[in-house]
């Protein structure tokens, strides 16, 4: 966040509201009761952080244009965001929740336009965190040029919740023409990294389980749709994209390779993983390439294009770090195979649980 | 990153191997005594790299695969004891018992927790009095320093609701129960590191004069046990058998003289059962009397347990390195690490758990594998 642009504080946002809104400063279950309170909760905290012309009719829909994308086709994705603590080094809940969501549809080569978000809130939710995760999503949405235009809230009893749950939808458009496939994968084809692996989830893992590193670790989460946009315009012959998210790169790219029936080779060496990662990876016993991610992405391109596309990729402020792993390949189809550091073979496997930390 | 790149360096780890390749004259069987051992052997595909006259066998040195199914379902009978907060490492939360495992548990609202260190559990117990905090002590060597300490702050600082479920294993004796065997294959061993840098490698003197069998005390990261694997190669073709040590960075021949008090201070040798290989004597650590009033078996009630272990798994062969997973017809079929039959397959540092964790269950179609990059 800008530090000139001070945060929207409860005080701003509610301090104007006549009473008997202001005399509170917890959730309450009649904040989602569909009466007065939930009135101002639209009126005093969601309209004025979201504001657009759609989402101020508060219509039950929103009613958006797709011009200037006329013969463009939608892109529509929607998911759902629990994350503890709900505040963490990097982001927070509710730019997660924008992200998320804004990034599904760009790996599908869309713009993204439209969002709506639901809350679910338990009952005693601090209004001051409401107030910060709402600053922070509008921050998100205008960083990523979507418009948040629907949305819902609902309270749970105190104990029913975690504070506070979103579920973010986005609409996009996808120009006429392209098509990204996880199932256009072609042996030959280049794998393209682009940046560092597994920042969110050991930036998470590091505050949920009191682990105490010398060094910071901040999550990743960021937008992706402008390093999209430069990169299809770049190498419109892009098979596809993904970002790698829960399950980390390995679960992507067997996605990837399931889809296209084809096998993968990586190089362990080609991997960027920033140190601080790969040392409290080794202090846990996990593997940065099942780890999750949030401002990452992978993209499977023709080979005669991947040189080029890394070079744009590294010109952007979010593929700084890009770097081609691997290459597609038509031997072993559905199994992705990665050359160690010191040059012996391993099978990538998928990730069967949650990764657990080893005693030793 | 400093103190772990240059124990993966490509050039460092091909020099090692023309080394090895030009001492071979012939086969060799070689068993790594650790779990976390076999782990960088598959995951860096160390073994393909080696002439194929080397075998390497993977040995019984993964507490959590070699801890006894009558142990798992006495914590699990603990756990589940309204008003017990029970706190274990993570890797033993997906083991299975007889009646499901740790996770389900706490899925159906018993209160387990994973501790990082076992310190962490006191910390627990003191913050909460009005409750049973039980630690599930586990380990070889390695782990029991902290596990001593547990135990001896708990006592400092007067806690009565603190107790540990103790199921600690010792390596020496469980490398003689392999090599007494009739079948045994293993002609050295790359040692025990980290349970080295805990309590020495004294105790190895005896085994190598007794067995003739050559002990290199060897580290985790694959330039390490490159190293290690070449001066045992080395010992087996000049036919030589001495305990040497690869991991001079990390082990002292006393190990570490204040671990070494304390584990004494707080725990006695006993005989313990291995899942997979049974009852060795004299392989276990338990409370000494002083301290059997932290001892969660003498606290809570806990019924006769009847076990059932999967007539298939062949992990007791496995762990003794007569046989290799994919000499289970189970293995990557009926036993996966989500329907895991037996010891070896429990816990991600077991010879089956690393074997299909990196992908071995695919090689009855050998690989080809290009490079692209």
């Amino acid at each position: 966040m800008p530090s000139e642009k001070a945060a929207i504080t409860v005080a701003d946002l509610l301090g104007s509201c006549p009473a008997p809104f202001t005399q509170y400063d917890r959730v309450l279950l009649g904040h989602g009761s569909g009466g007065r309170l939930s009135a101002d909760l639209v009126h005093r905290l969601f309209l004025p952080a979201f504001r657009n012309e759609m989402l101020e009719r508060l219509d039950d829909q929103a009613v958006c244009t797709l011009a200037p994308h006329a013969d463009a086709r939608i892109a529509f994705s929607t998911d759902s965001y629990v994350v503890q603590p709900l505040f963490f080094p990097g982001g927070d809940i509710g730019r997660l929740a924008v992200h998320g969501t804004v990034n599904d549809l760009a790996m599908g080569g869309a713009t993204p336009l439209y969002l709506s978000a639901a809350f679910i809130l338990e009952e005693g939710l601090p209004l001051a965190d409401l107030a910060r995760i709402v600053d922070s999503m509008r921050d998100a949405c205008v960083e990523a040029g979507v418009a948040l235009v629907t949305g819902d809230t609902k309270v749970v009893d105190r104990g029913k919740g975690d504070g506070v749950f979103i579920t973010t939808s986005g609409v996009g458009v996808v120009p006429a023409g392209r098509t990204l496939s996880a199932s256009a994968c072609r042996p030959g084809d280049k794998i393209i990294l682009s940046g560092t692996l597994g920042d969110h989830g050991i930036a998470i893992m590091s505050v949920r389980e009191g682990l105490e590193f010398e060094t910071t670790l901040e999550s990743d989460t960021a937008p992706l749709a402008d390093l999209t946009k430069v990169m299809l315009e770049a190498c419109p012959a892009i098979r596809c994209m993904r970002d790698p998210t829960r399950g980390g790169l390995s679960s992507a790219l067997h996605e990837i390779a399931a889809a296209s029936s084809v096998g993968m080779s990586l190089a362990e060496s080609a991997i960027p993983v920033r140190p601080q990662v790969r040392g409290a990876c080794e202090i846990l016993g996990l593997d940065p390439l099942y780890v999750a991610n949030e401002g990452k992405l992978i993209a499977v391109v023709p080979p005669g294009d991947a040189d080029r596309l890394v070079n744009v990729m590294r010109a952007d402020a979010r593929g700084v770090d890009a770097a081609i792993i691997g290459a597609v390949t038509s031997d072993h189809p559905g199994m992705i195979v990665m050359r160690s550091l010191v040059g012996g073979t391993r099978v990538v496997t998928m990730l069967a649980g949650e990764q657990l930390p080893r005693i030793c | 990153m400093k103190f772990l790149d240059e124990y993966r360096d490509p050039v460092a780890a091909q020099k090692l191997v023309r080394a090895i390749e030009s001492m071979v004259t012939r086969p060799w069987t070689i068993m790594e005594v650790c779990g976390g051992q076999t782990h960088t052997i598959v995951k860096y595909g160390i073994d393909e790299m080696l002439p194929a006259a080397i075998e390497l066998v993977h040995g019984p040195g993964c507490p959590v695969c070699v801890t006894s199914l009558e142990m798992i379902d006495r914590a699990h009978a603990i756990a589940a004891h309204p008003g017990v907060i029970f706190c274990s490492f993570g890797d033993m939360l997906r083991v299975p018992g007889s009646r499901g495992d740790l996770l389900q548990l706490k899925s159906q609202g018993s209160d387990v927790r994973v501790v990082y260190s076992p310190l962490d559990a006191v910390t627990i117990a003191a913050a909460n009095p009005d409750k049973e905090v039980v630690f599930f002590a586990i380990g070889f060597e390695t782990t029991a320093p902290p596990n001593a300490m547990a135990i001896s702050m708990a006592k400092r600082r007067g806690l009565t609701n603190f107790s540990a479920l103790v199921s600690h294993v010792l390596v020496p004796p469980a490398m003689r129960a392999i090599l007494d065997a009739p079948d045994n294959r293993v002609q050295a061993f790359l040692g025990p590191g980290h349970v080295c840098t805990v309590v020495g490698y004294a105790e190895y003197g005896p085994i190598v004069e007794q067995y003739g069998v050559p002990i290199v005390i060897t580290g985790f990261e694959p330039v390490d046990m490159l190293e290690g694997l070449l001066m045992a190669i080395t010992q087996l073709e000049e036919g030589r058998a001495d305990v040497e040590n690869a991991y001079g960075r990390a082990v002292r021949p006393e190990g570490n003289l204040a671990s070494r008090a304390l584990i004494d201070e707080i725990f006695e040798v006993c005989e313990r059962k291995w899942r997979g290989v049974g009852m060795i004597p004299g392989s276990g650590l338990r409370l000494r009397a002083a301290y059997r009033g932290f001892d969660a078996e003498g606290r809570f009630e806990v019924e006769a347990i009847q076990t059932l272990e999967s007539d298939v798994c062949i992990s007791g062969d496995i762990l003794r390195g007569v046989r290799k997973p994919q000499d289970c017809p189970a293995f990557g079929t009926a036993c996966t690490p989500q329907m895991p039959l037996g010891a070896t397959m429990v816990s991600g540092e077991g010879a089956c758990a690393a074997y299909y964790a990196y992908g071995r269950h695919f090689e009855a179609a050998p690989l080809k594998v290009h490079h692209a990059v």
